[in-house]
């Protein structure tokens, strides 16, 4: 191999079937004689269920057959994140309800038709009596006496509360401080909206008692587990499969009633069904991410010491607990609050509520960008308050590089960091020093121009299994990989992480030919079906390459070793003697006897002619269970302008520096934190859930709510450092989330930034212009 | 009723209720399920066709709509086993992630550079405004359909 | 979702659209008006006579003075019209906003102003460009000026079973109009859109019209703004005393949502007003 393909922009495997309209979906396959189903969901956020009527709509073309609630015996949907000393209640969670609907889109019957129009018609035929009963959908008033109560055995809505740090302690050092900013921070809901919705279609064999179950998963292998306890078949007799996955971004994790119907309907019926929702029913269904009210304080010293971080989350679950909901405002958001700076005192209280909402669940960063966010604009409202540079304050607070190991507040132990340099790197991009003069000079001109500069880093790469015991996660956190090399040398590497989109078939491919010399062209990686591949928890928390591709860099390196002693065999060598480059073993000072990695591959799978004691060939399996999690970090820049008559936000410099230690393929890490970027600006600038009082979904198709468009975006500057994992066998990080992690707050304090002469301190996302416009005017009218 | 259209060059006749879309009629009836559904409201641009050279979404035609139209899907875009430039251009850029918006968003980019070769990267990014795309940012998107407007331009 | 079932049929003339056309159908040109409320269920007819392929409605013609456009003329061919663009830029602009390319190229500005969207953009410049609307029905053919063709939210002037043929202008090549929007970030729909139609005589304003829509629930000619106008040197004051005039002239059919409050509206259709005035006289 002349060019190194450990970082090397390859093109993606995946991409011909993509590009040619090849590739299939869930909804793609068909299935002979299937039936199609459609769920009949709740118009109301909170009523009590009087009657259903389904005969009317039982006698129209095409329908097989209606069932409601009470005709379905599936056990309730599992909570699988049980946060420990939280006093945590799990609600009960039915695929249909029977007596009370808790949010719009609550199923409560579905229908089995020949078609999907068919399907539908009915569903709209199905006369449902309800009763209604008061609604509440903001999660801080939820948590409020008197509010509207959803379950009997969730006592004033409070699912859970977590409490992570010494409340006294921290109170004390805020006391003490020169200075204490404060604010009420909204993280507004948001919907994840994969481009493909959920789609999921179950075939039974009742001669053997098989289910196979398609649906867009992004972990198959924990769906199965789920569907078999729900269904309470055996888990050897549930086959999951994640054919193409378009798209997940955390809401296609959690195990939904919708896979529990078609499943039981598909044995009830005997035939296959089919089921897909549409983007509204998605809009309704599918789980929403953030929804916290944060009431945050930061303590400092005039000199710019941040002395700590105090808060209390007001975080909404929506109707039920979701698959991992819990997990997300508590581990996954509260052990971030130091981020990449030396405070000592952090405490948090994170608040459970159940709301007559959409289930919330992880999204995209899941809990770490609403950690980061407050941090980040708290160190701004810091630097406001000391009339202090924001760089200068944030400079003054960053860690000291670290190679192995630095224990935070928190008790993360961070792996490696040098947070400084990728600082460095990304204001000299933007040009931060200059910017402060054309800042200045345009403010002269009428115009408004702001800047955000934001340093972060983040845990990802879950993560260690003891670690996830010991915090409640219902599962192990760990990867397993094969790879199976075929007698003439081609490779198929079987993982249980199941890619859907983020380019992993090539990286992974990459780490393998690296490892073991076989062109990345012969290398194939297969995922997503839980009877082909080997058991994996799954591809969220930017943890696929971290943690797959470690237990592929594992397996491949016992297979060369392997190669090595069979080589020496081969070529009567020592095998201290033989040395390896690009794919051949060679005899140390005899570099004309040498063996391929495909000739050793083929006399392994002969065994003619094998060392003693070892086995015939060319397989090896890892399972790999991280030691911790991994760290990337860097910093965000972005600079606006802001049209104060209309105030219209214009996005036109957005830099970002990124460490996900070394690049596999940097233009599929590029690819990610393009992608990220967008997500988290959107949070910032555009992409916000609105409910009613009534609980009614008023951003319930994308007429609403606003998914960025391309013309919102300037092209992305990009850098990177690169400081490896320690622990990690080939230095990776994780890269999934960071850009959405680190832009939300970057783009929302260069808004701010650029009002701030208006007199504008704060304004709850997304910054539309009609908010920008408003908060403009308030400010004005207090001159 | 009987819909009669030739899709990628094949002329396919079928008996399909009224209100069938032509987007389902394509999916389901003719089994091209390159063409994707990404929303209800003609926004995401997922199911974007060519229906006589123009691009349609064909979530928003009923097939009867199409009756004795030309249409082509993504299926029917490389020619002689060949991919579209924009297809190679989707590829070597990593125009895309999951892939779901990348038929709608090829066909809508290829229509786009064929009636405007040379277009700048702002026109590219406000004709994009019909196609979603939650994975990519764009970024990559806007370079790939700028390098085949640019080779149009014959700046190649 | 997609929409229940109908009849649907393809008319060859207007004359046999007429005569299809029941009391529960509907016409159906591009359909990117109405199958969007179909598909939701938001509209329910049980049957649909297709029109797009009536020759008689598609045509775009300039003469004596007089745009002339088919009602089942698509807002791309509108847009990309030689003569609308000199006859009445205004409404080129408006047509070359709506939607997206895909859309433009199917949907009609017949089928878009009987849908009477307040939001969407043609209606508003066809009002300060003074359109004139032909409709035809069973008992005849009638004509009606665009500003009292919509009558209110999703309502027009247009009774069942009547089909709009074409939609007249005057042309106002000497004239300077044209049409600007803050466009709804999801939608792209116009939160507000405002249509100005100026004649100048030398530096002075000699006649104006002017029509707001998306702030308001149907595309509103606005008077008093235009008086305000008149007889000014498009100054500074009289841009205010427009604007000013402007909030007074929607006020009764102002409005708004959450995210989008009628304040908000009420003010960005003076902003947008002055922006019209620079994009007409630029």
């Amino acid at each position: 191999m002349s060019t190194r393909i450990f970082g090397s922009g390859i093109k993606r495997r995946e991409d011909p079937r993509l590009i040619t309209g090849e590739a299939r979906y869930t909804d793609d396959i068909k299935l002979q004689g299937a039936l199609h189903m459609a769920v009949v969901r709740s118009p109301y956020a909170h009523a009590r269920i009087v009657s259903i009527d389904s005969s009317a709509a039982a006698g129209l073309p095409g329908v097989r057959a209606i069932f409601t609630g009470s005709d379905i015996d599936l056990a309730g949907l599992p909570t699988a994140w049980l946060i420990p000393d939280s006093d945590l209640k799990t609600p009960e969670h039915p695929a249909l309800a029977s007596d009370v609907v808790r949010y719009v889109g609550d199923g409560v019957a579905i229908v089995l038709a020949d078609s999907r129009y068919q399907a539908q018609d009915a569903a709209d035929a199905v006369m449902v009596d309800y009763e209604e009963l008061p609604v509440v959908v903001d999660p801080h008033e939820a948590a409020q006496a008197g509010a509207p109560q959803l379950h009997a055995d969730v006592e004033g809505n409070i699912a859970f509360r977590w409490v992570m740090g010494d409340r006294e302690a921290a109170d004390a050092v805020f006391a003490a401080a020169d200075v204490v900013v404060s604010e009420r921070i909204l993280q507004q809901r948001l919907l994840p909206t994969a481009m493909e919705p959920r789609a999921a279609s179950a075939q039974y064999n009742a001669a053997t008692g098989e289910l196979t179950l398609w649906c867009t998963s992004q972990n198959p292998h924990i769906h199965r587990f789920i569907v078999s306890a729900v269904t309470g078949l055996p888990e050897n007799k549930v086959r999951v499969i994640a054919p193409e996955v378009g798209g997940g971004f955390g809401s296609k994790i959690p195990c939904y009633p919708d896979e529990a119907l078609v499943s039981w309907a598909a044995m009830k019926l005997g035939v296959p069904i089919r089921w897909a929702e549409t983007r509204s029913e998605n809009y309704l269904t599918t789980i929403h991410g953030r929804d916290h009210v944060q009431f945050v304080d930061m303590a400092a010293s005039n000199d710019g010491k941040i002395l700590g971080v105090r808060a209390t989350v007001y975080a909404g679950m929506g109707a039920y607990l979701s698959t991992a909901a819990p997990g997300i405002p508590t581990i996954l958001h509260g052990l971030l609050y130091v981020g990449p700076y030396t405070i000592d005192n952090v405490f948090c209280e994170s608040i459970g509520v159940m709301t007559n909402a959409t289930p919330t669940d992880a999204y995209r960063g899941a809990g770490r960008p609403e950690a980061t966010f407050l941090l980040e604009r708290m160190m701004d409202k810091v630097a406001g308050a000391l009339d202090m540079d924001p760089v200068a304050l944030r400079r003054q607070n960053l860690i000291p590089p670290f190679a192995d190991g630095y224990e935070v507040a928190t008790t993360l132990i961070y792996d490696s960091g040098d947070y400084e340099a990728a600082f460095d790197k990304a204001l000299a991009m933007a040009g931060y020093d200059d910017f402060r003069a054309q800042q200045a000079q345009a403010l002269q001109e009428g115009r408004y121009l702001g800047i955000g500069v934001t340093a972060y880093t983040e845990m990802c790469g879950l993560g260690p299994s003891q670690v996830a015991g010991a915090v409640g996660f219902q599962g192990g956190l760990w990867e397993s990989a094969t790879v199976r090399v075929t007698p003439t040398g081609k490779v198929q590497a079987l993982i249980g992480a199941s890619p859907h989109g983020q380019g992993s078939e090539t990286t992974l491919a990459q780490i393998i030919s690296s490892e073991l010399g076989f062109p990345v062209d012969d290398i194939e990686v297969i995922h997503g079906d839980t009877t082909e591949t080997p058991m994996g928890w799954g591809t969220y928390g930017s943890r696929t390459t971290p943690v797959t591709g470690a237990a592929l860099a594992q397996a491949s390196r016992k297979l060369k070793e392997k190669a090595r002693v069979l080589a020496a065999h081969l070529m009567e060598a020592n095998p201290d003697d033989i040395e390896y480059a690009d794919g051949s073993f060679s005899v140390k000072g005899s570099p004309d006897q040498a063996q391929s990695i495909q000739d050793v591959t083929l006399m392994a799978h002969l065994a003619w002619n094998m060392p003693e004691g070892m086995d015939p060939g060319f397989e090896e399996s890892q399972f790999y269970d991280p030691p911790n999690f991994v760290y990337p970090f860097g910093t965000h820049i972005a600079i606006v302008e802001v049209d104060p008559v209309t105030g219209s936000i214009d996005l036109q410099r957005y830099i970002a520096v990124d460490d996900c230690g070394p690049q596999i393929n940097p233009e599929i890490v590029a690819g990610q934190i393009h992608g990220g970027v967008v997500q988290g600006v959107a949070q910032a600038l555009c992409e916000g859930v609105i409910y009613d009082d009534n609980g009614q979904l008023l951003t319930g198709t994308m007429l609403d709510y606003c998914m960025p468009k391309a013309d919102m975006f300037p092209n992305f500057e990009l850098g990177e450092t690169v400081t490896p994992s320690p622990h990690h066998p080939v230095g990776v990080k994780g890269v999934g989330e960071t850009g959405t992690i680190a832009s939300t707050p970057t783009v929302y304090n260069a808004v701010l930034d650029a009002l701030s002469p208006l007199g504008v301190a704060q304004i709850d996302m997304p910054l539309t212009a009609a908010k920008v416009w408003q908060a403009i005017q308030n400010a004005n009218g207090g001159n | 009723m009987n819909v009669s259209m030739t899709i990628n060059g094949e002329a396919v006749s079928r008996e399909v209720e009224a209100r069938t879309l032509l987007v389902h009629f394509i999916r389901e009836d003719l089994d091209l399920t390159g063409t994707k559904i990404g929303c209800d409201t003609s926004q995401c641009g997922a199911c974007t066709i060519h229906v006589n050279g123009k691009i349609a979404k064909a979530c928003t035609l009923l097939a009867a709509q199409a009756d004795g139209a030309d249409i082509t899907t993504i299926e029917g875009l490389a020619e002689n086993g060949e991919h579209h430039p924009m297809q190679t251009a989707f590829w070597e850029n990593h125009g895309l992630q999951c892939g779901y918006c990348t038929p709608g968003m090829i066909m809508a980019s290829a229509a786009f550079v064929r009636d405007n070769p040379g277009a700048s990267e702002d026109d590219i990014r406000h004709y994009l405004e019909g196609n979603i795309c939650r994975c990519t940012g764009y970024h990559n998107i806007v370079k790939a359909v700028k390098q085949v407007a640019d080779a149009a331009a014959g700046g190649a | 979702m997609w929409p229940q079932q109908f009849d649907y049929q393809r008319a060859d003339s207007v004359e046999s659209a007429l005569a299809a056309i029941g009391d529960n159908g509907k016409f159906i040109a591009g359909g990117h008006s109405l199958l969007p409320a179909m598909k939701l269920r938001l509209s329910t007819p049980d049957q649909l006579v297709d029109i797009s392929r009536i020759d008689a409605l598609r045509g775009i013609t300039n003469g004596n003075g007089n745009l002339s456009i088919g009602g089942a003329a698509t807002h791309a061919e509108i847009a990309a019209s030689a003569a609308v663009g000199a006859a009445c830029p205004a409404l080129a602009q408006a047509c070359g906003m709506v939607g997206d390319q895909a859309v433009r190229n199917f949907g009609t500005l017949g089928g878009n102003i009987a849908h009477a969207d307040p939001a969407s953009d043609p209606p508003t410049a066809l009002v300060a460009c003074g359109a004139t609307i032909h409709i035809q029905g069973v008992d005849g053919s009638r004509s009606v000026s665009a500003q009292d063709f919509f009558v209110d939210l999703f309502e027009t002037d247009l009774q069942d079973g009547e089909l709009i043929t074409s939609i007249s202008l005057p042309d106002c090549s000497d004239c300077q109009c044209a049409y600007v929007k803050l466009p709804h970030p999801a939608s792209r729909y116009a939160i507000v859109g405002v249509a100005v139609c100026l004649k100048m005589d030398g530096d002075t304003c000699a006649q104006a019209d002017v029509a707001v829509g998306g702030a308001t629930v149907k595309a509103v000619k606005c008077a008093g703004a235009a008086a305000a106008l008149v007889g000014s040197s498009l100054d500074d004051a009289a841009l205010s005393a427009a604007a000013a005039a402007l909030s007074d002239d929607i006020g009764d059919w102002l409005t708004g949502d959450v995210a989008y409050p009628e304040a908000y509206r009420s003010a960005m259709a003076g902003v947008f007003l002055k922006r019209a005035i620079s994009a007409a006289s630029g």
